[in-house]
């Protein structure tokens, strides 16, 4: 029987893959994939708990769906800005960006 | 139901660790589109039918084309290269492996309360909608001037500035 538990871990899995991309690439667009995963992991714990734990209310979709928007505004906006970046610097490289470094 | 759950289980995970493992950012971004597919697979099975829609219509269709559509306008040199780890690879890797290891340990060894009520199995689209647009309408505006500040806001920051 398929439980909260194995959707729990199946989420902590996809989040900690996600920090992993967040925290070693070295290309903007692969961070934000790796933002993506994490705020995916959190949209299936969000899901299961409604589904296991308040199946009669629908309060943890609507949750994520929220988060949905909040992500779809955040591609856009950090696409703008690496795009940005990349006509100044012609580079997207995370680790060159110190322009605010002393 | 339970060999579903572990196929789209295996298939999210293998995704995403082609996705952060692969050293080609093009095929990054193509196995971040299956991941998705998988997650709206996963919603489908937690009867988040409305959900799943809303995941492959915002992320596959929205989200995927827009970060493809930045890996080329900002590709340069060999493609083959273009998604590198940098020198903290084994650290991540670690830190990530015991961030994993401690979630696992906390989420077994918690007990979850039995459901507040047995499942209705009622439309849930009809449920969200009036959850959206009654308790959570401020939410819900303040979120469509969100996006629309957003659109605004990359227009500016993206627009070639001469």
């Amino acid at each position: 029987m398929i439980g909260l538990t194995h959707y729990l871990i199946v989420a902590a899995a996809l989040f900690c893959i996600g920090a992993y991309g967040v925290v070693v690439k070295k290309n903007a667009i692969a961070v934000m994939m790796g933002l993506e995963f994490m705020l995916n992991a959190i949209n299936i714990n969000l899901v299961a708990f409604n589904h296991f734990l308040h199946p009669n209310l629908v309060l943890g979709q609507v949750f994520a769906m929220f988060i949905v928007g909040i992500a779809a505004a955040e591609v856009a906006l950090g696409l703008a800005i690496i795009l940005s970046l990349y006509r100044q610097r012609h580079s997207i490289a995370v680790d060159e960006m110190d322009i605010l470094k002393w | 139901m339970i060999i579903i759950f572990y196929l789209f289980s295996f298939l999210l995970l293998a995704f995403a660790l082609g996705t952060v493992l692969s050293k080609n950012l093009v095929h990054s971004a193509l196995l971040m589109i299956g991941s998705f597919f998988a997650v709206a697979g996963l919603y489908i099975l937690l009867q988040a039918e409305f959900l799943a829609m809303v995941q492959i219509l915002v992320y596959v269709g929205a989200i995927a084309v827009l970060v493809v559509f930045g890996v080329m306008l900002t590709r340069k040199g060999s493609v083959k290269d273009s998604n590198l780890p940098n020198r903290y690879k084994k650290v991540g890797a670690l830190s990530a492996v015991i961030f994993f290891a401690l979630l696992v340990r906390s989420i077994i060894n918690t007990s979850f309360p039995a459901p507040s009520s047995p499942v209705v199995g009622a439309n849930t689209i009809i449920q969200i909608a009036q959850t959206l647009l009654t308790q959570y309408a401020v939410a819900f505006e303040a979120l469509g001037v969100l996006l629309l500040v957003a659109i605004i806001g990359a227009i500016i920051i993206g627009k070639e500035t001469k």
